[in-house]
């Protein structure tokens, strides 16, 4: 290849956009190489061999604790899978997980639409968008807390309810089994909306304002422009945020160990907690490594789903 | 006369439950931090006073005065202001070289290493943990700052370099060409030509960056050990381990530590916004 700097912008300039790209001799064909090498070192070493190592751990048995694991196949698969604690957390993150994300869209939804509502004045608009963003300055440690707080028996949450008569006596929210899975869920809804609102206010002013007016013009009502104009807009990313939400909420670990551990007993024990406590509580290093890997096989179909509506859309 | 006032009544009616619905909303997404705020100046006391009130007789400084003069405490402070700059800083610096590299180039393997970056995004946490804690403690970097920073880095990493091959992406590319004609080097030209065009790009990653190591909890508390090394998120959490719970001094540590997040919001809200909105719908 001609180094020629002459030659080069011909070529570039010649060439599709995307395409062809110049070399530059020898140093050029090496310089690409050298560029990315620390990221290929980073990500190969800590996020492609990790995840070769923990699905070898979970072939083996006795692992980290011991000099000499054993390798025993699938057995710990069929271990877990016929764990009832394993399908308890399942369960939990299934609820969890499906309640979160759907209240999220529906929050989102909602909110982005009144924010964008051409009824609200300027001034009041940009004060309500600061305090519906608010959430999710937060990290979750520190939803955590304040929400324990809110929760607490004592707390403000059930003076209001018994205040309002909803309740005759205060309930530990996040202390009962009946009531802490809904609790956690509740605070994961409040955490998360942010999100979702914020997309969608991107996405709603993408809208063009033609649409509403040609629909207004045919006599359509709000309702109706709603479900014709605004929805169809926004299909896309609600579907690519709905999926991510997915993603991140069956991860979630933090906010469910910071305020309940899993409990009352095992009542809010999910997925991550629960392969944590193998793993740092229980020492079962190998049982913690299959249920790490059966999370990524769960993660990764979702992902995948993801990365196919990327290419639809981007079509 | 009346088929002009209906709809203009109307008009009025939809306005009012708008409002009152946006209150309602506002008080469901609000109220919480406000109950923080209210309870991080109260005496710890009155926490649960009955019935409650917002501000009280107890109301003062003192819970933010006892923590900001904690060593312990301010050292939370310090790790995680310690780690986050170093990520920041780092992520920046190897995201750049690599969405040069996938902008600008042609080589061989390019679409592997391009497809294993967007596809490690999609890796658990806590799938790696296990295998993270082994890595860490086998080299020597359990319970050290570098274990952190680095960690966080190849967390950060694959978001950073899809956000600055897109914004590099969007330069012409007439821009480097031009110096290259000049007998630029190929450093020279990401560093005098693009990096100072792309940084509303930079600092909306940069930003991504921050936050994600600022509130990272999982690592760091199994990756670190001792007090000294321990961040924020942590140290929150172990305020609360204790038997007796200092709610006031936990809710204004909770304030103290999302602080920079919120300043960092509000000084960049537009980049903040606009780039995470777009990240989430294109990487």
């Amino acid at each position: 290849m001609s180094t020629s700097p002459s030659h080069t912008v011909m070529t570039t300039m010649s060439a599709p956009a995307g395409q062809r790209r110049p070399r530059f001799g020898s140093r050029g064909r090496l310089e690409p190489y050298l560029l990315i090498a620390p990221t290929v070192l980073l990500v190969a070493g800590l996020m492609v061999v990790p995840v070769v190592i923990v699905i070898v751990y979970s072939l083996f048995n006795n692992v980290v604790t011991n000099q000499n694991p054993q390798f025993v196949g699938l057995t710990n698969y069929f271990t877990i899978l016929s764990d009832s604690s394993f399908w308890n957390a399942a369960g939990n993150t299934a609820v969890f997980t499906v309640a979160s994300v759907v209240i999220h869209m529906v929050i989102g939804v909602a909110f982005a639409l009144m924010l964008n509502s051409k009824l609200v004045h300027t001034l009041p608009r940009s004060i309500f968008r600061a305090v519906y963003v608010l959430p999710w300055i937060f990290t979750a440690s520190v939803v955590a807390v304040l929400w324990r707080l809110l929760l607490d028996p004592s707390g403000v949450v059930n003076f209001l309810l018994e205040s309002l008569g909803v309740l005759h006596h205060a309930v530990p929210w996040l202390g009962t089994p009946a009531t802490a899975l809904l609790a956690v869920t509740l605070i994961n809804i409040w955490s998360g909306y942010p999100f979702f609102m914020i997309s969608l206010l991107a996405g709603l002013q993408g809208v063009p304002a033609d649409l509403y007016e040609a629909a207004r013009v045919d006599g359509a009502g709000l309702a109706r422009q709603f479900v014709s104009v605004t929805l169809p807009a926004l299909r896309p990313i609600l579907f690519s945020m709905a999926l991510l939400d997915l993603l991140w909420t069956t991860q979630q670990f933090t906010l469910i160990w910071a305020t309940t551990g899993g409990g009352p007993i095992d009542h809010t024990e999910v997925l991550s907690t629960y392969t944590y406590k193998l793993a740092f509580n229980g020492y079962q290093f190998s049982l913690a490594s299959t249920s790490a890997v059966l999370i990524l096989l769960a993660s990764l179909i979702v992902a995948i789903f993801y990365v196919r509506q990327q290419r639809k859309e981007s079509q | 006369m009346s088929t002009v006032m209906r709809p203009r009544a109307r008009r009025g009616l939809a306005r009012v439950l708008i409002y009152l619905a946006l209150l309602v909303g506002a008080l469901f997404a609000g109220f919480p931090v406000l109950w923080m705020l209210s309870s991080s100046f109260k005496s710890n006391a009155n926490i649960f006073a009955y019935p409650p009130a917002l501000i009280d007789g107890s109301f003062s400084f003192q819970p933010y005065l006892d923590v900001l003069t904690d060593p312990v405490k301010i050292g939370y402070f310090v790790n995680s202001y310690i780690v986050a700059l170093c990520v920041v800083v780092i992520t920046l610096v190897i995201a750049l070289l690599a969405a040069y590299v996938f902008s600008r180039y042609e080589f061989r393997f390019k679409s592997i290493i391009r497809v294993v970056i967007i596809g490690v995004q999609a890796v658990p946490p806590i799938t790696l943990l296990i295998p993270f804690f082994g890595i860490m403690v086998g080299l020597h970097l359990y319970n050290t700052y570098q274990g952190l920073v680095l960690t966080y880095v190849v967390f950060t990493l694959p978001y950073a370099i899809i956000m600055m091959t897109a914004y590099f992406d969007s330069l012409p590319r007439e821009l480097d060409e031009a110096a290259r004609v000049d007998g630029a080097g190929s450093l020279s030209v990401l560093w005098r030509i693009l990096v100072p065009v792309s940084i509303p790009g930079m600092v909306s990653v940069g930003l991504y960056t921050f936050m994600i190591s600022w509130n990272e909890y999982l690592f760091a508390l199994t990756l670190t050990q001792t007090d000294d090394r321990r961040t924020v998120p942590v140290g929150i959490q172990l305020l609360m381990g204790q038997n007796n719970y200092l709610w006031n001094q936990v809710m204004a540590m909770s304030i103290l530590g999302s602080v920079p997040v919120l300043v960092l919001f509000l000084i960049f809200q537009r980049y903040f916004i606009g780039g995470l909105a777009a990240g989430a719908v294109k990487s």
